[in-house]
C-alpha cells in the first residue's frame, strides 16, 4: 500500500513533534542495537570457545583407573585399578577407535616437576607420550620433530617442549633443538618445540609441558609397566559417547570391574564436553534475547506513549477528518502506520548501527583471537529481529489508534 | 431529502442529563434553502450535527435521502458524509499546516479520489470560489473570508447534494458576511440543498424558509420570499 499522502502525513505528525519523536526512536534504535549486538558477541564468544575446543580435542575419550565401589568376581570394593600396557592392543581393538595413547606424568595428574637447563631452572609438567597423541591433540611445530617410532623403540632420551618452556629454559633466538635438559637427574636432547594453535588458557598450559617417549618415561622414572591413562581417538563414523561406553566396557572386564559400577573406571568425552557447552551458550542465548527484547519493549512502551500524546494533541484534526469522511478504519490504519513507520525505521538503523559495530569487532579481532572469534549475527536472526520489531511497532499503535477511532467528531470540533 | 419525526436528543452528563431536541419533526426537500434561528442554547448546533450524522439522536427518526441514519454504522455514516454533505463551520476548522488546495483536497483522499486528480478538482473549485490565486498559502496566511471560502469549496469538492453551515459568517464582518451568503445562494441555486444556522436577520432574510428553535422545539417555521 503505498500512499504517498498518507506518509506525507505521517511525516507531517512526526515532525511536528521533533524532539519527541527523537527521543522515542532513540529508545528503539537502542533496543534493536543491544539486542543485535549481544546476540552479534554472543555468537562470537561461543564461535571462539567452541572453535578452540574443536581445534584441542576432535572426538576424544579419555579413560582412567580408579577405585571400585562394588565387588565382582570375587574381588572386593575399594581396589585400585591400575592400566598396563596391556591394555593398548586390547582398546586398540575395540571397533571405533582410530589412535590409542597411553600416558604418564611425572608426580601424577597436573603435578609439576623442577627441570634444569645449565644454571636455569622452571616448573613444568612432564609426560610419558606416543606419536599418536600428537594426532589426537593437534599442535604446530616451531622447531625440530614431534617423538617418532623409533624414540619409543629405542627408550631414547629425547623431549619435545612447549614454546613456554623453550622461552624460559633457553636464551631468546636460541634453538632448544640439540641442547639438553635435565628431568629429576636424567639428561634429555630437546628434538622439538611445539606451540598451540590457539591462545586460551588450556593452550597457554600446554605450552608450558615437556613430553619425552612413554617407553623411555616408564623406563627411567620407575613406572614399570603402568599407565595412568588413555586419550583414545575415535574414528569419523563414531561418536566420543559411544567410543567412551565401549572403552569402559572392555576395561572393565579386563580389569574386573562390576559392569555397574559407577566408579573403577573414570571416563570422559569431548563430546560431553561439547554438549555442556552448548548448553551453556543455549542458556546465554536466551539471556540475550530476553534482556534485548525487555530492552525493545521500553522502547516500544515509548513509542505508544508518544503516539498517545500525539493523538491527544490532534483530537480536533482527527475529529476534523472524521466530519469529513475519514471512517474509523482509516484513522485507526493511521495511527498503526505511523506506529510501525517510527518502529521500524530507528529500528531499522539500530539493526545496521549493531551489524555496523559487530563487522568492525569482527575485522579488528581478526581470523584467530581466541575465546572471541568472528561475532555477528546471521540472516535469520536479523529477520526474526525485523519481525520482532514490526510486531511490536504494530502493537505500540494499537491503543493509541483505539483512542484515536474513540473520538467523536462532535466532540472533537467543539474543543477550541 | 431530509426528514424528522418526533426526534430526541439530551446530553446526559455525570449528574444529571440535557434534553436538548424535543420531539423535533421537520421535513427539508431537496434544493430548499433554510435558515435556522434561535437563541443561544436553544439546541440549532445539535440539530445541524445530528442532520450531518456527526451525532447520533435517542429516538425518533431521521432520515437522509431515504436511509434511516440509526441503521448506518460509523462506516457507513462516515462515507455519507464524505459524499452526501457538505459542512462550514463558524471557525473554518482548516487544518493549519495545510495549504489551501490541500485542505479542500482532504475529502477526495477519503473518496479515494487519485492525488493528481484530487489537487486539480482542489484547485478548480477553489478558483470557482474566487481564491484561484491563493491555492498554496497556508489558513494562516489567509484572510478570515477567504478561510471560510476554502471551507466551502472543501465542503462542495464532492458535490454534495445537501450543504450544512453553522454559523458560516458567524466570525466575519458585514461586508465579507455578504460575499460568503451571495456564494452559499450561489451553491443553492446549483440545486443544492442548503441549511444555514445563523444569528443575523440580514443572514436569514435572504432564504427562502426561516425555522425558529425555542427551547429545543420549531417555535416557528416561515416560507417566505427570498432573495
Ligand atoms: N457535548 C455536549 N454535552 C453537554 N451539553 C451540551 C453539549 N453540546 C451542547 N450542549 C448543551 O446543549 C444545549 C444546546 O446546545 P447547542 O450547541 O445546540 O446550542 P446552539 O443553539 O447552537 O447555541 P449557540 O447559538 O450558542 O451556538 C446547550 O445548553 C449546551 O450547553
Ligand atoms: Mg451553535
Amino acid at each position: 500500500m503505498f500512499d504517498l499522502d498518507r506518509w506525507t502525513e505521517i511525516g507531517d505528525a512526526l515532525r511536528k513533534n521533533k524532539l519527541r519523536t527523537a527521543l522515542t526512536a532513540l529508545g528503539v534504535f537502542w533496543g534493536m542495537f543491544m539486542l543485535v549486538v549481544m546476540l552479534g558477541f554472543g555468537n562470537g564468544l561461543e564461535n571462539g570457545v567452541k572453535g578452540s575446543m574443536m581445534r584441542f580435542t576432535t572426538n576424544v575419550v579419555y579413560v582412567w583407573g580408579e577405585r571400585t565401589t562394588m565387588a565382582y568376581r570375587g574381588f572386593q570394593p575399594g581396589r585400585e585399578v591400575d592400566f598396563t600396557n596391556a591394555d593398548i592392543a586390547a582398546i586398540r581393538r575395540v571397533p571405533g577407535v582410530e589412535y590409542v595413547a597411553p600416558r604418564n606424568q611425572l608426580g601424577g595428574h597436573r603435578s609439576s616437576n623442577v627441570i634444569r637447563r645449565g644454571s636455569k631452572t622452571g616448573s613444568y609438567q612432564v609426560l610419558g607420550e606416543t606419536p599418536d597423541f600428537f594426532k589426537i591433540s593437534p599442535r604446530i611445530l616451531v622447531s625440530g620433530r614431534f617423538i617418532n617410532p623409533l624414540d619409543l623403540e629405542e627408550k631414547r632420551k629425547t623431549a619435545v617442549i612447549g614454546q613456554q618452556v623453550a622461552a624460559e629454559l633457553f636464551e631468546p633466538g636460541e634453538d632448544p633443538v640439540g641442547h639438553y635438559i635435565s628431568v629429576q637427574g636424567g639428561s634429555f636432547l630437546v628434538v622439538g618445540v611445539f606451540r598451540m594453535a590457539s591462545n586460551d588458557d588450556r593452550s597457554d598450559r600446554e605450552n608450558s609441558t615437556i613430553h619425552v617417549p612413554f617407553s623411555t618415561f616408564q623406563h627411567v622414572f620407575n613406572y614399570g609397566e603402568r599407565v595412568s591413562w588413555f586419550a583414545i581417538g575415535a574414528d569419523d563414523d563414531t561418536s566420543a559417547g559411544d567410543l567412551e561406553d565401549r572403552v569402559r566396557a572392555e576395561l572393565a572386564d579386563r580389569h574386573h570391574v562390576h559392569p555397574d559400577d559407577p566408579e573403577g573406571i573414570g571416563g570422559f568425552n569431548s563430546e560431553r564436553e561439547f554438549g555442556k557447552v552448548s548448553k551453556l551458550f543455549g542458556g546465554i542465548r536466551f539471556f540475550v534475547w530476553f534482556v534485548g527484547v525487555m530492552t525493545l519493549a521500553a522502547g516500544v512502551v515509548g513509542v505508544s506513549n508518544i503516539l498517545l500524546i500525539v493523538v491527544k494533541e490532534r483530537t480536533k484534526e482527527i475529529g476534523l477528518r472524521r466530519a469529513l469522511g475519514a471512517t474509523p478504519f482509516s484513522v485507526v490504519s493511521m495511527i498503526v502506520q505511523e506506529a510501525v513507520t517510527l518502529t521500524a525505521v530507528s529500528g531499522y538503523a539500530g539493526l545496521v548501527a549493531g551489524v555496523a559495530l559487530l563487522e568492525v569487532a569482527s575485522m579488528a579481532l581478526g581470523e584467530d583471537s581466541g575465546p572471541m572469534s568472528q561475532p555477528g549475527v546471521d540472516l535469520s536472526t536479523a529477520l526474526a529481529a525485523g519481525v520482532v520489531l514490526l510486531f511490536a511497532g504494530a502493537l505500540a499503535g494499537v491503543i493509541p489508534a483505539r483512542n484515536a477511532a474513540a473520538i467523536s467528531p462532535v466532540e472533537a470540533l467543539h474543543s477550541e | 431529502m431530509i426528514r424528522l419525526e418526533a426526534l430526541n436528543k439530551s446530553y446526559v452528563m455525570s449528574e444529571h442529563s440535557l434534553h436538548v431536541l424535543k420531539d423535533l419533526s421537520l421535513e427539508i426537500a431537496e434544493g430548499e434553502l433554510v435558515a435556522i434561528m434561535g437563541s443561544s442554547g436553544s439546541g440549532k448546533s445539535t440539530l445541524l450535527n445530528v442532520l450531518g450524522l456527526l451525532d447520533r439522536y435517542d429516538s425518533g427518526a431521521y432520515h437522509l435521502g431515504g436511509k434511516l441514519a440509526r441503521d448506518l454504522s460509523e462506516t457507513e455514516a462516515a462515507k455519507l458524509r464524505n459524499s452526501h454533505l457538505g459542512f462550514v463551520f463558524q471557525s473554518f476548522h482548516l487544518l493549519p499546516f495545510k495549504t489551501a488546495v490541500e485542505n479542500v483536497a482532504l475529502p477526495l483522499y477519503y473518496s479515494g479520489v487519485a492525488r493528481r486528480k484530487r489537487n486539480a478538482m482542489a484547485a478548480s473549485m477553489l478558483e470557482r470560489v474566487g481564491l484561484g490565486d491563493r491555492l498554496d498559502h497556508l489558513p494562516s496566511q489567509l484572510s478570515g473570508g477567504q478561510k471560510q471560502r476554502v471551507a466551502i469549496a472543501r465542503a462542495l469538492v464532492t458535490d454534495p447534494k445537501v450543504l450544512l453551515a453553522d454559523e458560516p459568517t458567524g466570525a466575519l464582518d458585514s461586508q465579507t458576511s455578504t460575499e460568503i451568503l451571495e456564494l452559499l445562494l450561489e451553491v443553492n441555486a446549483e440545486g443544492r440543498t442548503v441549511v444555514i444556522v445563523t444569528h443575523e436577520p440580514d443572514v436569514a432574510a435572504r432564504t427562502r424558509r426561516v425555522i425558529h428553535l425555542a427551547d429545543g422545539r420549531i417555535g416557528e417555521d416561515r416560507r417566505q420570499e427570498g432573495g
